[in-house]
């Protein structure tokens, strides 16, 4: 029996019904990451010893009768920008290559409070920083569903993971498309949660006021399972928020489909896939309204001024100080921070960086930095009003299918338009489920379901029927 | 168009260490983002305030105390410090 394709609720059916042991099925995933991480490169780091003595409890848990969570023995894989205490934690940088975590992040505390077994970590772009998990520091994650591609990003690790078998659910980090992006790609599904609904206490920041925590599943359901474990208000971070999802107890829905997010330059093998899919949900009950976010145009422009303010200052801690890859050479401390981060941190995080310090500084504040959070009112402001007369939004996650590997290196406006469909959700604060809506030969298409703040069931609820 | 002058200011702003090669990149690249970056001009953004948060929270406080951390968790972080001398963070002059 393989025990590698499961979702979490078959695994969980087979652990307590004791058709194998959590410690076979973490086994099983071990060896076969083992066997197979080497052609797509999803795994940045494996923790045997870890995922051993975290199954060992499940089972002898289960030995003792107790009733465990659905997630107990579940076999997970991390982001390497989320902290798990004792494990290296490289966030795809060099400069952070011998950086090993002093503390679990808020998510892995809640996730091994529910018995699930940590595999390992997982490969990314440079700090979140990318859109194909290219621009890691340790090589390229080829997409599982055909390796001459790019499993996009910057979660593209954690989705090659679940793609491949190779875990039984994921978290990733969401800033402007991170998880939804490599899910779609990838052919899983994927939640970039509210704003605020998970705590990012222990991730390494990219731009806070973007960044979001979340699951990467084989499964809508499994999805649910993930978030519902991770989910919650922490001390450790200010901006989480002890909401209460909403509960939803509706089977039929009022889908807003932006007609902002259907124009040239997308894909027709997407579209139409799309299409095709929101169509079929129309047929079953469902209604379609065309409804307009006028202010999509500008979001990519507004992301880039934001987000790199954000980085630039959250990655000056990176001093060659305190901890990471430091370049003593050179006189004074002047010299270490230069040759530390110029060294450091790879090509596409110094250009983020080097725009967002350019921005900021005197003279252009204004010009771009307050006129980017302006925009982002207008932005926001244009959820709020599509959301008085419909449940839930549905558009595209990706506007083309996986590129190759290398396609899109050499030229960083065509990578970051990548993200053209993603963004605005982030920069809103609001929910999103990225979903398989199906397939171009072997290659995936995905859809997004964008819900209102803190109304993830819906969302779950749509995504759950458009699965079926 | 960044110029050269500026693109070198502003990695010295952000503290990077960079070659004369990648100072041309980055001019280049930065000047090309910027263009595009110039869309948002055409955005309408009479009267409109400045985005702050996307949910309503203010004022997340707690209390200003010190809170005990073990010698054990103390020396995970001591000991990724690069360069030490009899316990303390060593650091090259700073003048």
């Amino acid at each position: 029996m393989d025990l590698t394709n499961f979702t979490i609720k078959e695994a969980h059916e087979g652990l307590v019904g004791k058709k194998f042991s959590a410690q076979e099925l973490a086994g099983a995933y071990l060896d076969k990451i083992e066997k197979e991480n080497d052609k797509i490169f999803a795994y940045l780091s494996i923790s045997r010893d870890l995922a051993v003595s975290q199954a060992k409890l499940v089972d002898e848990a289960i030995a003792q009768g107790e009733d465990v969570p659905t997630l107990a023995g579940i076999p997970m894989a991390i982001k390497d920008n989320i902290m798990v205490d004792g494990l290296q934690c490289t966030s795809g940088s060099k400069i952070l290559e011998n950086y090993v975590a002093p503390y679990d992040a808020t998510v892995i505390k809640k996730l091994k409070n529910y018995g699930a077994v940590i595999l390992g970590k997982t490969n990314m772009d440079e700090f979140a920083m990318g859109s194909s998990t290219e621009t890691s520091a340790y090589g390229v994650t080829r997409n599982p569903r055909d390796t001459s591609r790019v499993p996009g990003g910057s979660s593209g690790g954690s989705a090659a993971a679940v793609a491949a078998d190779l875990c039984g659910a994921a978290l990733g980090s969401d800033t402007g498309g991170s998880i939804r992006q490599p899910a779609c790609f990838c052919g899983v599904v994927g939640l970039k949660p509210t704003y605020g609904a998970v705590s990012r206490y222990g991730c390494t920041a990219y731009a806070s006021s973007l960044d979001q925590i979340g699951p990467l599943a084989k499964t809508v359901e499994d999805a649910r399972t993930v978030f519902g474990a991770i989910r919650g208000q922490d001390p450790m971070d200010g901006t989480s928020s002890d909401f209460c999802e909403k509960q939803n107890t509706r089977t039929k829905f009022r889908i807003g489909v932006p007609k902002e997010y259907f124009i040239k330059g997308i894909d027709p093998q997407v579209e139409t896939a799309v299409m095709r899919k929101l169509n079929e949900y129309e047929k079953q009950g469902n209604e379609l309204v065309q409804i307009s976010l006028p202010h999509a145009e500008y979001a990519l422009a507004c992301y880039y001024i934001i987000a790199t303010s954000e980085a630039s200052s959250n990655l000056a801690k990176f001093d060659g100080i305190r901890y990471g890859h430091s370049n003593q050479g050179g006189n004074g401390i002047g010299d270490i921070y230069l040759q530390s981060r110029g060294g450091g941190f790879g090509p596409e995080v110094r250009r983020r960086i080097m725009l967002g310090t350019y921005v900021l500084s005197a003279g252009y504040y204004d010009a771009y930095y307050v006129r980017a959070q302006k925009v982002r009112t207008l932005i926001k402001q244009d959820f709020d009003k599509a959301f008085e007369s419909v449940d839930a939004i549905v558009a595209p996650v990706s506007p083309t299918l996986p590129f190759k590997i290398g396609e899109n290196m050499d030229d960083p406006l065509q990578m970051y338009l990548a993200d053209i469909f993603t963004i605005s959700i982030n920069l809103a604060g609001v929910p999103s489920l990225a979903v398989p809506c199906g397939k171009i030969g072997d290659l995936p298409v995905g859809l997004q379901i964008i819900g209102k703040h803190f109304d993830e069931a819906t969302i779950f609820e749509i995504g759950k029927q458009m699965q079926e | 168009m960044l110029s050269k002058e500026e693109t070198e200011h502003i990695a010295k702003l952000a503290r990077l260490g960079l070659s004369e090669a990648e100072i041309a990149k980055y001019q280049k690249d930065l000047s090309a983002i910027l263009g595009y970056i110039d869309k948002l001009k055409e955005a309408d953004i009479e009267g409109v305030k400045p985005f702050t948060h996307s949910i309503d929270v203010a004022n997340v406080l707690r209390q200003d105390v010190k809170t005990e951390r073990t010698k054990e968790e103390l020396e995970k972080l001591r000991s990724q410090i690069p360069q030490t001398k009899d316990g303390y963070l060593k650091v090259k002059s700073i003048f």
